[in-house]
This record gives structure tokens, sequence and C-alpha cells, in this order.
């Protein structure tokens, strides 16, 4: 694509509409002109802070996530560690642990099962998507040994400020401030920093980015411990928006959360993907719910629209750029 | 010098080509070591678990895994993934399950060859999208995953109202057909034995089969002596749909119901059966007797939670674990293949 910008000028303008980001921003343009006009209260302010509450968790989740699948990896587990985080927390919540208390314990159990994959992906050198479709069975898992049947609830009202408070009087929701913070942090990092281009590096090619001395050992287990943190985090937040947990808590949220890093540009096969796009692409499936939810429309329908908008973007993307290179290649 | 040399280079690989054989045959040999194992464990712990209906009840649970992951090994040696079998089956199930409730004529025989028919365009249609869209599988399935499980809703909503199809929507026949017999064996494992048997000969002696393997170990080599390898990464998803389908309709006879949500994580644990059969998710390599020992494993382990009284809650983490033990304890195995061959070069 950068080589086509440079080569021909009249090509830049079509170029920049080929860029993924600007793309989806432009999908969410027509999608919320349609949307306004024909849904009463949509753009009604406190409605529009109030949406953000349903991505709050798989947004922060997402981020990290954007990071992991640049590098060519893939974390299956992240649902998993926030049930298993969120079920660690309230069960010794409920054996007379301090709420702040059973709140760090849920980050650290989140923390380690996030090092787990990672030590294990490192130091065995095996595949991320293996060893993390084990551990999303066997976190889960020991999620149900804690708690079986039970939910637990009766959080004392300051721990449901993290998922439910506003900032003072003001419409917006505490977690939404938290998510722009690391979702700025985030963007800097890969963006900005060397650490952003080392990861970059190990997506394009893992063995030259070894050989010209990047700890690709270090940043992927970095990564896997942050995402297990960040998934760690997240379960505290939705535990505490829902006010109760079970172990089934967050179930399926691993599929939600990467088809949201794919749908907002990151390729699968790692080396490819813009920070903006996968912030994008939250809001603009969260918009989306927010919309059709609305009109009534059904969850199960929810999920045609976010698989069929995967694969339909992904389509139009790979068309238009072979059509692109084909005009280059007669000239 | 030349001749020496090539000499050499015969020895070397024929030395190597029978370690690997070896090493293969050692594959599935410890995989069934650790099946004998477990089968000895848990009849220790519990009598009941060796006797005929038990059995019997772990085959009639595993067939329908054990069928599916036939198609799901073919794709991961194709060097793709498959995660859309579990709503797929769903999908399938349901479409024939309303035919049926409306239809109590058609006999058993002819659902399951319209469920293959129902699967067999699912499966295309993801065959289409990665082959033709160039889409990667593991987002291609991702998104159809949602997609077929918000059709089968819709479907049943527009059909039925939202009610689901349960065994008093069923005819007799068609109830009955799962459980009922064939020269004493059950049809469900029937079927599975039979479709076991088309695979193996499939995939060992049919030149399609063993090009599946070639595009899967290297896609390179295959492209230059000439495989197609459009048709080759297309077949397994389409071999992938139907026998989700024929599975679905399985289930809804199996279970006697057909619900909206029948199938969820379903291909977690045909994954789980596959990877556990020794099949390697980087592609190239995998085995008709691996998955049916990794199903088999599956399956008893299903069975023998229950049997053993732990709690069903341990299931999922046993499962995770014994993935992880699978992966852990194949890797340190094929580093000591690869260390001997090494050294065999050295001399």
């Amino acid at each position: 694509m950068e080589m086509i910008d440079k080569s021909k000028k009249t090509f830049s303008v079509k170029s920049f509409f080929l860029r993924w980001e600007v793309l989806l921003l432009l999908i969410f343009i027509v999608y919320n002109i349609i949307i306004i006009f024909t849904t009463p209260y949509y753009l009604d302010i406190n409605n529009i802070f109030d949406m953000t509450f349903i991505f709050t968790e798989k947004g922060l989740v997402a981020l990290i996530m954007a990071f992991i699948i640049i590098t060519g990896n893939v974390d299956l587990s992240v649902a998993s560690i926030m049930g298993l985080s969120s079920v660690a927390m309230a069960a010794s919540y409920q054996a007379g642990v301090n709420i702040w208390a059973a709140f760090l314990i849920g980050l650290l159990i989140g923390t380690s099962a996030g090092f787990l994959n990672g030590m294990i992906i490192t130091r065995l050198s095996l595949p991320a998507i293996i060893i993390t479709l084990a551990t999303y069975s066997f976190y889960r898992g020991i999620a149900y040994v804690i708690l079986g049947n039970e939910a637990v609830s009766g959080f004392t009202k300051k721990f449901s400020y993290i998922g439910q408070g506003y900032i003072g009087n003001s419409p917006v929701p505490f977690p939404l401030i938290i998510f722009l913070i690391i979702a700025v942090i985030s963007i800097i990092i890969l963006h900005r920093t060397t650490f952003g281009r080392m990861v970059y590096a190990i997506g394009l090619n893992e063995k030259a980015a070894f050989a010209s001395g990047i700890p690709i050992k270090k940043i992927k287990l970095l990564l896997f411990t942050l995402s297990g943190f960040m998934s760690g985090f997240a379960g505290m937040i939705i535990t505490s928006r829902i006010g109760n947990t079970r172990p089934n808590i967050a179930t399926g949220f691993e599929l939600e959360i990467i088809t949201i890093v794919i749908l907002g540009g990151v390729m699968i096969t790692g080396g490819v993907g813009n920070m903006w796009g996968v912030f994008i692409s939250i809001v603009l499936i969260s918009t989306i719910r927010y919309g059709l939810g609305f009109h009534n429309v059904p969850g199960q329908i929810m999920l045609v629209v976010t698989g069929g908008l995967l694969i339909s973007s992904i389509l139009i993307n790979n068309f238009l750029k072979t059509f692109v290179s084909n005009r280059v290649l007669k000239r | 010098m030349a001749k020496k040399d090539n000499n050499f280079k015969k020895t070397d690989t024929g030395n190597s080509s029978s370690l690997m054989l070896k090493f293969a045959g050692f594959r599935e040999m410890g995989i069934f070591v650790f099946l004998i194992i477990l089968v000895i464990v848990i009849s220790i712990r519990s009598p009941v678990f060796l006797t005929f209906e038990n059995i019997y009840d772990i085959g009639l649970d595993t067939a329908i895994l054990a069928i599916i992951a036939v198609g799901e090994m073919m794709v991961i040696i194709t060097r793709g993934i498959d995660i859309s079998v579990g709503t797929g089956l769903g999908l399938s199930g349901m479409v024939v399950a309303l035919i049926l409730a409306e239809n109590w004529w058609i006999p058993p025989w002819l659902a399951i060859l319209m469920g293959i028919a129902v699967g067999a365009i699912l499966g295309s249609f993801n065959g289409l999208l990665i082959v033709k869209g160039k889409i990667p599988p593991i987002i291609a399935t991702l998104g159809t995953m949602s997609v077929f499980r918000g059709i089968t809703f819709i479907i049943n909503f527009q059909v039925a109202g939202g009610q689901w199809v349960s065994a008093h929507n069923l005819s007799d026949s068609f109830k009955a057909f799962a459980r009922s017999t064939f020269l004493k064996i059950p049809n469900l494992i029937l079927i599975a034995i039979i479709i076991y048997i088309i695979f193996y000969y499939f995939l060992n002696h049919t030149v399609t089969g063993r090009q599946i393997y070639a595009v899967g170990s290297s896609p390179e080599s295959a492209k230059v002596i000439g495989i197609n390898i459009d048709k080759i990464t297309f077949l397994p998803y389409l071999f992938t749909g139907m026998l989700f389908g024929m599975g679905g309709v399985l289930w809804v006879s199996r279970y006697t119901a057909a619900q909206t949500d029948s199938g969820t994580g379903f291909e977690f644990t045909v994954i789980t059966a596959v990877v556990v059969g020794g099949v390697a998710i980087a592609g190239g390599s995998g085995s008709i007797f691996g998955i049916l020992l990794g199903s088999i494993i599956i399956g008893v382990i299903n069975n023998a939670v229950h049997l053993i009284r732990v709690s069903p809650f341990w299931k999922l983490a046993i499962y995770g674990f014994i993935i992880l033990l699978a992966v852990i304890v194949d890797k340190a195995i094929s580093r000591r293949i690869n260390k001997a061959l090494l050294e065999r070069r050295k001399i």
C-alpha cells in the first residue's frame, strides 16, 4: 500500500479509502446516520454513556489481545480467566476476606493464569492457540470446581462503583474513563515506542526478529501475563457491574473479543494492525448492539450481524486490494 | 565419491523414514497405552465401568464426536481449523428436525441424507470463504460460527415461533434410530465405523487423500508438483460440513430434541479429541487411528466423571489438563526424535 502511495500520487486518495480504519470509520458513520434518523432517543446523552458499559470489559481485553495477535499469537483463554478471577474473588469474599483484598486476589489469579500461559508457550515453544485452548477449558473448569452451581452476590456498595459508578454527578461512567486511559496508553505503546516496533517485528518474521536481538520470549511472556492481568481486571468490572457471579460468567467472550480485534484490521497471521482500527471496531460493534437494541433485535440476530460484518468486511477489503493491484499491474 | 555420497543419502533417508515410521507407530501406541491406563484406573474405582451396558453407552456418546473429528482432522492436516462445527451441527440438526416435525413419513436414512446435504452447503460456504475469499480459516469459521448460530435461531423462530423441537414432535422411527441395532451393533456406532472405514481408505489409498497430506506438510512443494491447492484446501471443509450435517441429525435422534443452542462448545470438544489423538496443529500429520483413540479417551473421561462420582464440575478442568498433557508429552517425544535424527546424521 505504501508503495502505491509513493509511486503514483493519483492513487493516494483511493489508497486512503482502502486503509482499514478509514473503511471502518465510513461504515461507522453511515450506520450511525441511518440509525439516528430511524431511532428516537438514540442520541440521548445518558443513553449513549450507559451504552459504554457493555463494551468496557471486552474493550479492555481487546486492547491487549491486539498486541498478542500482532505478534502472530492468540489467547483463547481470556474469557475463562475472566470467569476464574471473578469466581476466585467471589469465593474469597464469601470466605470472609475483605472486599478489596478479594479484589486483589482476583487480579493476582488472573495475572498468574496469564503468566502460566506465557510460561508454557515460551519455555516449551508450543503454539499459543493450542495451549490457550487447553487453559480455556482448564481455567473455566477450575472456576466450576470452586463454585459449582452456586452464585455469589451481595458485594459491598463501594465495590459496585468499579463497574457501575459514575464520575461525580456527570453521566460519565467510571469504567469508561479507565478504558479510555488504557486505550490511549496502548495506542502510544504500540505506535510510538520501541516495544511497539518489536511487537510488529515478531509478528512479521519471528526468526529475523530473534536474529536482530529482540527478546522474543520475554515479550511474549509479558504480553500473555498482561492479557491475564487485564482479563482479571475485566472480570472484576463485570462482576461489579452485574452484582453477582457464577462460574459461567463471560462465557463466549473470547470469540467476541477476537472478532473485535480482527474487525479492527489486525491480521490473524501477525505483523499487521493498528490500535486505532481496534478502537473504532470496539465502538462500531457496541453502537450496532446499542442501535439494534432499540429495535428489539434479539441477541442471536446480533450474532449474524457481527459474524457477517467480520466476513464481509474482510472480503470487501481483499476484493479492493486485488482490484487496485490489478490496476497497478496494467499500468 | 559421488556414488558413495549417493549411497550415504539413500541409507540416511531409509533410516530416518523407518525411524519416523516407528515414531508414528509409537505415537498412536502412546495414546493407546494412555487409554489402557485410564481404563484400568477407572475400572478399579468403579466396577460398573467395564460392563457391557456402560461400554455401549460410551460408544453411543462418542460416535457423533468421532464422526466429526474425522472432518476436523482433515481440515487441521491442511493447516486450517474449523471452529464452526458445533454451531453447524446445531443448524443442520435444527433444519432437518423442523422438516421432520411436519413430515413424519420421512424415514431416518432420508433424514440423514438431508442432514448431509444441509451440512454440505454450510461446509462449502466455509470452504469458498477460505479458498476464494482468501480469509484465514480461523477467522472465516469464527464468523460463520456466529452466523450459523444466529440463523438457527432465526429459522426456529420463523418456522416454529421459537418453540424448540422436542420428543413429541418427532416420529417414533426416527427417535428409535440412534438406539436401534443392526447385527447387535447400534446404528450410531455402525455409522461411525462405516465413516472410519471410508475415510481410512480415502486418506491412505486414494490420490486425493494423499494430496491432502501433501498440501498440509508443504503447500509450496505441493503447488510445484502440480496439485490443485484450491481444490484440496476446499475438500476438507466440504467433508467436515457433510459430517457435521450428519452428526446434527444423529444428535437430534440420540437426544430426541433440537434446540437453538444444541452443540454449543462442541467445537472445543472436537478439537480436543483431535489434538489428544496426536494430530499436529501445524498441519501435515495425523491419522484415523489416532483420532479414533482421541475420541474414545474423551468419551471415557466423560463417562468416568459420572461413574466415579467426581463432581461433574471437574470435567472441564480435566479436559484442559489432558490437552496440556498431550501437547507437552508430544513435544517432548518429537524433540527426542529430532535429536536422535540429528545424531544419526553425524555418523
